[in-house]
Formats: structure tokens, C-alpha cells, sequence
């Protein structure tokens, strides 16, 4: 595969500033250039009124089939709750290796576990899940290292507790799948 | 480098299966799934998994029927039943089971995290403890235990016969011949060999501190108790007791024995509370208890009860045909332990070895090749490396009294029986030193 660019694709309203805030960081991270752009889908479809929330399989799965393309890395960014069957919710998913992942900003304020807002942790836990599920889609799994930006994160305390930077493993793996990628 | 966890779920649930899929497959594990149990049961038989998520409804055969079959194909199994309606029973019929745990879908990120996280842990146990168990079995042929001798091979048999039944052994021999290796021997070639071996020396200690190390005590039982404390019998539950020097124990514990040999069990000194205690007795002499027991210092009873099979570990110069195995064995380790080259032993010195009578038997040649290799030139030891001239090992003498009887006879011969020179060196006065004379009973030689 011939990687071009990676597309964030926001659903729903998201502040302009909010994703260029974030672009940066991305960019440095994978070396890629970051494209934004808005995207429209029938949320209603994928909510599921038992359960109060989105189904993060069935989105993940329309971003796959209706937005991925063969160049590019597609991260869908949601401001709903999303859940997958077996789990009460979900930060985010994406496809091993794959084209496409998802990212959700609803459980990431503080404000919805009653905490004061905070503007700059708020973004900072965008940029770090955002970062955290395009790295699965370039093949990272899970890093035990606790500063590195793929340690698995349940709590947005988790989240806080990382920094938004691939640690020398990850990066050098990263590396390695790439070049792997590109050869292919 | 840590083995890469297999987990199988099985669910008839497409989502189901994709959701745990991508989750763990995000955690690094290797994941498969199964949209049924008898999928799942012939992938089992082909493939080993070590985490199996399973649904407890499914059409066709359900959650707990496979967990049974998956319990009988692999004991060791670790098996997860998730359902989306708990109920208690359920529950505890899938615990009763064999199941590792219960869960109720959908449950939360964490949940499943610290899930997979402890049946992780589960099975790294499980695996530490096999290669224990190996390290265990390997020792059964005790490398220790050398010699092709055929004395030396008679008593291998011996051990071999004697290690699968429960019947007590006196082992016997002089000072210095392994009496203990023979005994750990015994006990790592039982079927005791998973409990602990228990050693007590009961030559070095008194009648009330054996009494408290043997049956334990109550905290308060005396000074000094400040805390409750299980004794060696209690230690040795399941296992050996290996009471070494069982000559020398007192008549009052001599009986104290017998009853706890009779009954196998035991008050805790200063308690009430009546314990019992499943242990084999080994015990090791380097006397003739027979003689003892004739002379009325031993009581006959418990030799009986002590002696079922008697093992008599040959002194080392009736079994000089394994001095170059020996002498070749503690080469190996000390240069091994002492962080040196291999060693060689020059002929001469090995024949000399051959020679030497060694009455303090296997101990002294093992602390004579130590010295060798410490003082030699690091290659070959050569005859000027052994002290032959000299026993290292006191042999005969046993107690602090043999040792003084033997010192002030040595003295006095010295200086021809004269008192006052002799208690001078001795740094006593003439009183004392004759006073140990009449103890001791000392003569001037004729």
C-alpha cells in the first residue's frame, strides 16, 4: 500500500479549532500529512435505544466500507457514546493493520464525571486516543510501558496517565511496518 | 521472553465475536473464534488454547455441557463462561464445574482487562509450577549419592526398596559416610517427595530445646515464647521427619518419641490441644544402638519401632574403588562453585588418596579436595595439595566432653603428668584440672 495521507473525518459538530489543535501532533507522530474534513452519516441507524448508545461495530464497519480508500488511513471521530456488544463502552476501535478506526469524544470532558472543565486535558485525550487507534491501524498493538501513547487505556484517568508520544519500541515498530508496508 | 497468550471464544453471536476479537487481537494475544461448541471442542483437539471465553447459551450444545468436555480433553483448561442473563445458579453450577470465572455481558473494559489478566497469571503459575515439579522429580537419582562400588551399589538398592513403603529406617555409619544423602534419597524417591523432608539434629540440642523444636510450643510456654511456633513434626505433615544422631537423645525423650511414633500425634509444649501429624521417621547413628540398647541406655521399644529396615552406609575405606569418582565429582563442583577452570589430579595423589584410610570418610576427602583447589596451582593437584598427614575431621569425638577429655589427656601426656605445668598451659588452676582428672577418670600411661 502506497500511503498518501491520513483523513480525520468528524461526525456531528466538533469546534474547527479542535481538531487543528490535534493535527499537529499526528503528523509528527507518523510522519504522514493529516487531512480534515466533515462527514455525514445517519447516526440514528447505529443507535441502539436498549442500550442508550452507538454501536461501534456496525460504525466502524461503514467508515471501512463508505470512507476508507487504498492510500489513506481513515479515523472516524464521533461525539456520541459508543459501545461494542460485549463491553459497557468503548474510547475507540479500529482495524489491525486495516484501513479505518473510529474515535469517540464523549466520555473524554471532565465535565461528564462532574469535574470542572478543562479545556486543555480535554484536547490533550483527543490527541492521545486519536493517535492511540491510528497506531492500530498501522499494525501497533498494546505497549506495556505506561508513558506510551499505545498502553491500553479503560478510564480517562488511564488516558491522563500516558503522554501522547510512541515510546522508542512502538516508534521503531511503527517504522519497521512501514517500510514493510511500502515494499508491499 | 514471555509466551504469547492463545484464547478461543466462543460465541453464536457475530458481534460478539468480532468485539472480543479485535480487542484482544489489539492486546497482542493470538485470538480464534468459534460460532459453536462443537466447532470450538474439534478445534480444542487440534489446536491448544490457554484462555477459553465461552458463551453459556448456545444453540446445540450449551456454555457448561462443553465446559465438562473441554474439562476431561485438558484439566488445566481455563475457561471463562460469559452470559448476558445471570442468574446464581448458574453461576455456581458453571464454578462447580471447573470454570476459571463468570461473567455477565456486556461488562466493562477494565473488567475484562483484569479478566484476562489474572487467568494470565493463572497459567504462568501453572507452568512455574510443572518445571518446579520437574526440578523436584530430578532429583530423585541424588547426584550426591556417588560410587559403582558394590557396597555402595547394595545400598542404592537398598534405598530403592525401602523409599516407596511407609516403614521407618535407622540408617547407620561412622561420621562423614552421607547417612543424610541416603535419607534424602529415600524421601525424593517416595511417594512423600511433594511434602517437605524435615531435618533435626538432635545431637545439638538440649532435652527441653529438642522437646520445643520436635513438638512446637504455646506462646507463654515458657521464657522466651513470646510466640506460638508448629514444631518439626507438624513441619514434616505429609512429609519426612529425618532425625539425625538419635543415639544421643535422653531417656525422657526417648519416651516422649515412642508415644509420638505409636500414636502420631502430640501436644504442643505448654498446650492442650492434641495434633496430628502424618510423617515418615528416618533416623541416622553413627553408634551401635543394639549395644546401647543392651547396655540399657537406649530403650528397646523404640529401636524396635525405629529399626523396621536398617540401611548401614559403608565408611570409605571399605569402598575405595569410588575414590576416583568421588575425588573426580568434587573436583567438578568446587571448581564449578569456585568460579574455576576444570582441575586435574595427579596420579600419584590420587593413589596416595586411595591409600589413605580417612576416618572422618567422605566429609574429610570433600573438605581435602576443597583445600586442594584453593591452596593448588589451578590446574593439577598434586600431592603437596593434600593434607595427609593430618585428619581434618574429628571423627570419634562427639561431645564438648570427649573433646576436653581428649585435650587435658593430650596436655598432660605433653608435659609427663605434671600438674602444675599442665593446668598452666591449660590456663586453669590445679584444682579444676584435678578435679577434671577424677571426672574423666584420666590415668598416666604406663
Amino acid at each position: 500500500m502506497n500511503l498518501e495521507n491520513i483523513t480525520l473525518i468528524s461526525f456531528g459538530y466538533f469546534e474547527k479549532e479542535l481538531l487543528e489543535m490535534i493535527v499537529n501532533e499526528i503528523e509528527h507522530e507518523f510522519s504522514f500529512p493529516v487531512k480534515t474534513r466533515e462527514g455525514f452519516l445517519a447516526l440514528s441507524e447505529y443507535y441502539d435505544a436498549a442500550r442508550k448508545q452507538y454501536n461501534g461495530n456496525e460504525l466502524l464497519k461503514v467508515i471501512e466500507s463508505r470512507f476508507a480508500t487504498e492510500t489513506t488511513k481513515t479515523l472516524g471521530l464521533f461525539n456520541v457514546d459508543l459501545f461494542i456488544p460485549i463491553l459497557t463502552y468503548i474510547f475507540g476501535q479500529a482495524f489491525l493493520n486495516g484501513r479505518s478506526g473510529i474515535a469517540s469524544i464523549y466520555r473524554l470532558s471532565n465535565e461528564r464525571y462532574g469535574i470542572e472543565k478543562n479545556q486543555n486535558t480535554f484536547v490533550n485525550r483527543i490527541r492521545k486516543e486519536v493517535i492511540h487507534e491510528l497506531g492500530h491501524t498501522f499494525g501497533l498493538i498494546h505497549c506495556s510501558n505506561p508513558t506510551c501513547v499505545m498502553r491500553s487505556s479503560t478510564y480517562v484517568e488511564d488516558i491522563d496517565q500516558k503522554n501522547h508520544h510512541l515510546c522508542g519500541k512502538c516508534k521503531a515498530t511503527l517504522d519497521f511496518l512501514i517500510s514493510e508496508g511500502v515494499k508491499s | 521472553m514471555t509466551k504469547k497468550i492463545s484464547i478461543l471464544v466462543v460465541d453464536d453471536e457475530e458481534s460478539v465475536r468480532d468485539s472480543l476479537f479485535n480487542w484482544f487481537i489489539e492486546d497482542g494475544y493470538r485470538v480464534e473464534c468459534a460460532e459453536n461448541a462443537s466447532k470450538a471442542l474439534s478445534m480444542l483437539e487440534s489446536d491448544n488454547f490457554d484462555i477459553i471465553l465461552a458463551d453459556i447459551k448456545m444453540p446445540g450444545m450449551d456454555g457448561l455441557e462443553m465446559l465438562k468436555r473441554i474439562k476431561t480433553l485438558r484439566k488445566d483448561s481455563i475457561v471463562i463462561i460469559m452470559t448476558a442473563f445471570a442468574t446464581v445458579d448458574t453461576a455456581v453450577q458453571a464454578l462447580k464445574d471447573g470454570a476459571f470465572d463468570y461473567v455477565t455481558k456486556p461488562f466493562d473494559p477494565d473488567d475484562l482487562s483484569h479478566l484476562i489478566r489474572n487467568a494470565s497469571k493463572q497459567i504462568s503459575l501453572l507452568e512455574e509450577n510443572e518445571i518446579l515439579k520437574e526440578k523436584v522429580v530430578s532429583l530423585e537419582n541424588i547426584e550426591d549419592l556417588i560410587g559403582n562400588s558394590q557396597a555402595m551399589q547394595q545400598v542404592l538398592r537398598e534405598i530403592e526398596s525401602v523409599a516407596q513403603s511407609n516403614a521407618s529406617v535407622i540408617i547407620t555409619g561412622e561420621s562423614g559416610t552421607g547417612k543424610e544423602l541416603v535419607a534424602r534419597a529415600i524421601h525424593a524417591n517416595s511417594p512423600r517427595k511433594f511434602f517437605p523432608m524435615v531435618s533435626v539434629h538432635c545431637g545439638a540440642l538440649s532435652e527441653s530445646l529438642l522437646e520445643s523444636e520436635l513438638f512446637g510450643h504455646e506462646k507463654g510456654a515458657f521464657t522466651g515464647a513470646v510466640y506460638n511456633r508448629k514444631g518439626r513434626f507438624e513441619m514434616a505433615d505429609s512429609g519426612t521427619i529425618f532425625l539425625d544422631e538419635i543415639a544421643t537423645i535422653s531417656p525422657k525423650m526417648q519416651v516422649e518419641l515412642l508415644r509420638v511414633l505409636e500414636s502420631k500425634s502430640f501436644v504442643r509444649v505448654g498446650g492442650n490441644k492434641e495434633i496430628t501429624s502424618d510423617f515418615r521417621v528416618i533416623c541416622a547413628t553413627n553408634r551401635d544402638l543394639k549395644t546401647m540398647v543392651e547396655k540399657g541406655i537406649f530403650r528397646e521399644d523404640l529401636f524396635y519401632r525405629l529399626n523396621v529396615v536398617n540401611i548401614n552406609v559403608p565408611p570409605l575405606r571399605e569402598r575405595i574403588d569410588d575414590i576416583p569418582l568421588l575425588v573426580e565429582y568434587f573436583i567438578r563442583k568446587y571448581c564449578t562453585s569456585m568460579n574455576r577452570p576444570p582441575m586435574t589430579i595427579e596420579v600419584a595423589a590420587l593413589k596416595r588418596l586411595e591409600e589413605f584410610p580417612f576416618p572422618g570418610n567422605i566429609r574429610e576427602l570433600e573438605n581435602m579436595i576443597e583445600r586442594a583447589i584453593v591452596v593448588g596451582n589451578g590446574k593439577k593437584i598434586s600431592l603437596r595439595d593434600l593434607p595427609l598427614g593430618k585428619t581434618l575431621v574429628s571423627t570419634t569425638v562427639e561431645s564438648l566432653d570427649d573433646l576436653e577429655k581428649n585435650h587435658i589427656s593430650q596436655i598432660l601426656s605433653k608435659y609427663n603428668w605434671n600438674i602444675s605445668v599442665s593446668a598452666k598451659a591449660l590456663k586453669v588452676d590445679r584444682v579444676t584440672l584435678y578435679n577434671k582428672i577424677r571426672k574423666y577418670d584420666l590415668k598416666p600411661a604406663k
